[in-house]
């Protein structure tokens, strides 16, 4: 079967929180999307591996978000959990052109 | 791609461990059925002689529930046995005629009892000591029967045993051998704990032969090889376990004693694993938990396609779970013509310890009466330590008892995060760990609720014995090498202004912090420059910067503030009037007197503030929380001062302060103190033109009992005790230091010689004053602040738009 991707506008660039997340809501998934101190714009499933915390309201430090419930290490990147535990969430293609950011939903 | 299907033939300890494994590497990858014989979910099969004797109960040796299967999207089949296993077609059978394929199957089928085949052992009354059936079947026994015959004087038939004689059984023990648990004791040992077991109520029938049980339907007695017999009416056999083979028997997976296993827990069949007592790794069995775990993380890294050292074997040790017995031993038993012993024999005291030495290895151990050595020892076995090294430190240690060397590798520190004391140790040695947060950062140990950190702390002291210094300097975090006073000291010199900054310029080892130096130096920053600093919220924890308590579904509590915990009808039309219009959860009362209203949507929280239009009640936060009051003079017949009053004042004054961790209060009227102002960080007693203010109480985590600062006459003076007291906390704490754990620190006396100084009282409070000055009212000020509603509260609907 053939992949498509959808794609789906979020947002302006500078409407963006720096060093925050933001939950995206597209159908029936979460996305936490986050804009890094290097004006990257990344986004992650909004749920921890862990007990289903909400990634999106977690403390951001350089690539990492830390769960707000129990304060696991996420890599916003490639979504790996960090060590002592262990797991990953889903990461999303974000497409930034112009002001205007999209995410790119593989159907 | 479509989940890969997962098959658990086996509902045990070791076969559900390995799906906790797996479900933490890869969650959502496989489609999981479990088979189970026994129709209970997973429950704690060690735990079954603490439930005999009587300390625990059947439902709360359960490990996971039923909706912990619902949750992970498990399907359970329980009370249904697998028959068959087609490997060329990948599909199991059960008994129930039902057919499921699988892309994986672990088998973790356990063991059997072992029954003699004795004539008569079909009887009735006839039990071995496996299940929760057969501690039923005992239970029931015991209330219609008086005698108990247990064939097996090991580790299991001393437990069932002494489980009997607690069920106010008389208890026979038949063994075989001369002494008791001679796989796991010497003579010398097993002697003593014979005695103590006599003393207990315990006859032991010792080199005696079952050939017999006798009885017509029902058993009524035994008969043994010499020609004895004895009467009971209840014969519990056990006498060992087989590893439980034949369904990988019988169809073709090679089986040896077990089921025949790599390091990653393969059986000779691709895609065919084996977990547990079932399996043999290395020509051998385990029959005891600890190696479970350790078999099961293998065995998830293999089936998730992840790197993993293998499994290794494992180093076992044995205690005897039968109260006021202590009984230890691990590694070799009886000396052979190579080792040389160390023994030491108290007859006094009733205690025995015998160590084996081999090549100046400890290779181990028996100990009797005083256990307490018994986990270093394993550990230094499996260390493969010098016998020199053991020595040294037992003739340096001290005589003061520890808790922790006394409890089982099997036994939990960490509550919060299933932690067993184990894991830790073995973190400690493999990884050379050598303070509380390296554990913390490597087991996860102490991480949820703290309180068991005096008890890693004593668990490194115990292991890395001289090595350990407890007295260390505490860095803020593993981000830097600076403690907190040094960080002050920098930011004040430096005149440093945001937490980046301070970051960058005292060199932190990673680029922006960690979630445990954030929100410190976001604190530290605002506490030392109150009126210039600019909270950062991205170096607030959820909580403080959405002023809501975040709950675990990811909604939030709304906890409206309530000065002195006194309401009125306006205000409780209005919180009734919210929670309709919101469809709160659940309206509940907090502990410090405030209503809470729970399971609010991030999304409403700005309109629920506006639609209440009360201040935030600050229960979500590092700083004054409540005053709780007692009814007081105006109503109570025994209140001597007005407490309400008084406690509103204080909530008034203090309100929104930020301080290094929660700080509750309580002003009760008289010494009845029913504001329990015994365990409030600052609690108030009103006494007959008296106001007493005791301080550093904690009802939480750890219990303190407040102690008393001062007495003073006037509201006034109240007032001005509290702030200084509470600015030198602000000033002085550690950022997560509650006050308990502060004034414990720096002693009360100290405290005391401050805030007595006149002079210094009022420097405090100037400062106190200044950081107030700049205090706004969160809700309202989110609610003027289009940008902060936007970031923060906005959940962004999209659809799809092209492509």
């Amino acid at each position: 079967m053939e992949n498509t991707l959808r794609k789906v506008f979020i947002g302006k660039v500078d409407e963006m929180p720096l060093r925050l997340g933001k939950t995206i809501v597209i159908d029936d998934k979460e996305i936490a999307v986050f804009k890094l101190a290097n004006g990257d714009i990344r986004a992650i499933q909004n749920r921890c591996p862990h007990k289903g915390g909400v990634l999106a309201e977690g403390m951001v430090s350089g690539e990492h978000v830390f769960c707000p419930m129990h304060d696991w290490k996420i890599s916003i990147v490639d979504g790996q959990v960090q060590a002592p535990d262990e797991g990953c969430v889903e990461t999303y293609k974000v497409e930034v052109d112009q002001n205007n950011v999209y995410i790119n939903l593989a159907n | 791609m479509g989940k890969q299907k997962l098959i658990l033939i086996g509902n045990g300890m070791a076969g559900v461990r390995a799906i906790e494994e797996i479900l933490k590497l890869l969650p959502d990858q496989f489609d999981i059925t479990v088979f189970g014989k026994e129709p209970y979910p997973n429950y704690n099969r060690i735990q079954l002689s603490k439930v005999l004797q009587g300390d625990t109960e059947i439902s709360d040796i359960t490990i996971n529930e039923w909706e912990w299967y619902e949750e992970n999207n498990i399907r359970l089949y329980p009370g249904e046995t697998v028959t068959t296993i087609n490997k060329k077609e990948k599909f199991v059978e059960t008994d129930k005629g039902r057919k499921e394929e699988y892309d994986y199957l672990i088998i973790a089928t356990g063991s059997n009892p072992f029954m003699i085949p004795l004539p008569g052992v079909d009887k009735e009354g006839v039990t071995a000591f496996r299940d929760i059936k057969d501690c039923e079947k005992m239970i029931e026994y015991s209330n219609k029967y008086k005698r108990a015959a247990v064939i097996g004087g090991g580790l299991l038939g001393l437990e069932a045993a002494r489980g009997l004689l607690n069920l106010g059984m008389e208890v026979d023990v038949i063994h075989i051998s001369d002494y008791l648990m001679e796989r796991q004791l010497d003579k010398a040992a097993g002697k003593l704990l014979q005695k103590e077991l006599e003393a207990q109520g315990m006859k032991f029938l010792l080199e005696k032969e079952t050939v017999e049980i006798t009885g017509k339907n029902r058993v009524t007695g035994l008969k043994f090889k010499d020609g004895g017999k004895i009467p009971a009416d209840l014969v519990v056999m056990a006498v060992g376990i087989k590893p439980n083979v034949q369904l990988a028997a019988d169809n073709g997976i090679e089986v040896n004693r077990g089921i025949v296993v790599n390091d990653y827990m393969e059986t000779s069949e691709a895609n065919i694993f084996a977990v547990g007592e079932c399996a043999e790794h290395d020509q051998m069995v385990y029959g005891l938990v600890a190696p479970l775990y350790e078999q099961g993380q293998a065995l998830a890294k293999r089936i998730c396609g992840m790197n993993h050292q293998g499994y290794k074997g494992s180093v076992l040790s044995t205690q005897l779970k039968v109260s006021g017995v202590d009984v230890f031993s691990t590694g070799q038993i009886n000396e052979t013509n190579v080792t040389k012993s160390i023994k030491v024999f108290d007859e006094w005291r009733g205690t025995y310890k015998k160590i084996l030495v081999e090549d100046e290895k400890i290779t181990g151990a028996v100990l009797f009466g005083d256990t307490q050595e018994g986990n270093r020892l394993l550990s230094l076995i499996k260390q493969k330590a010098n016998i020199e090294e053991y020595l040294e430190s037992e003739s340096s240690e001290d005589s003061g008892e520890s808790l922790v060397a006394s409890m089982s590798d099997e036994e939990l520190i960490c509550g919060c995060n299933g932690v067993t004391k184990g894991t830790i140790v073995e973190a400690i040695n493999a990884k050379g760990l050598s303070t509380v947060d390296e554990v913390k950062g490597a087991t996860n140990a102490s991480r949820s609720c703290g309180t068991c950190k005096s008890l890693v702390s004593d668990l490194l002291e115990h292991t890395l014995g001289d090595a350990f210094e407890a007295d260390q300097k505490e860095s803020i975090c593993t981000c830097t090498e600076l403690s907190r006073d040094e960080v002050i000291a920098e930011i004040k010199e430096k005149g440093l202004t945001h937490t980046r900054e301070v970051m960058h310029v005292l060199e932190w080892k990673t680029e922006e912090g960690c979630s445990k130096c954030k929100p410190a130096l976001n604190y530290y920053l605002g506490m030392v420059n109150p009126t210039e600093y600019e909270d950062e919220k991205e170096s607030r924890f959820v909580n403080e910067r959405m002023h809501a308590n975040i709950q675990n579904n990811g909604t939030y509590s709304v906890v409206p503030r309530m000065y002195g915990g006194v309401t009125n009808s306006d205000d409780l039309r209005k919180i009734a009037d919210v929670a309709d219009k919101y469809e709160v959860g659940m309206i509940k009362l907090t502990g410090g007197q405030r209503i809470d209203l729970l399971g609010v949507k991030k999304e409403d929280l700005p309109s629920v503030w506006k639609d209440l239009d009360m201040p935030s009640g600050h229960a979500y936060a590092k700083s004054v929380r409540t005053v709780k009051t007692c009814v007081g003079a105006n109503f109570c017949r025994f209140g001597t001062q007005d407490s309400v009053g008084m406690g509103i004042q204080i909530e008034k004054k203090f309100e929104g302060l930020n301080t290094p961790h929660k700080v509750k209060m309580g002003v009760s009227a008289c010494p009845r103190n029913c504001a329990e102002g015994g365990v409030k960080d600052v609690g108030v007693i009103g006494l007959d033109g008296t106001w007493e203010i005791h301080v550093g109480g904690n009802g939480g985590t750890e219990l303190r009992q407040a102690e008393l600062l001062t007495k003073v006459k006037t509201e006034e003076e109240v007032l001005e005790y509290i702030g200084a007291y509470l600015q030198y906390y602000r000033e002085n704490a550690k950022y997560l230091e509650r006050t308990s754990a502060w004034v414990e620190r720096v002693g009360i006396a100290h405290v005391q010689e401050v805030v007595e100084d006149q002079f210094l009282r009022n420097e405090l409070n100037e400062r106190l004053d200044e950081a107030l000055s700049v205090y706004k009212e969160p809700w309202n000020e989110t609610n003027n602040d289009e940008t902060v509603l936007k970031d923060l509260f906005e959940k962004v609907h999209a659809t799809a738009i092209s492509k």
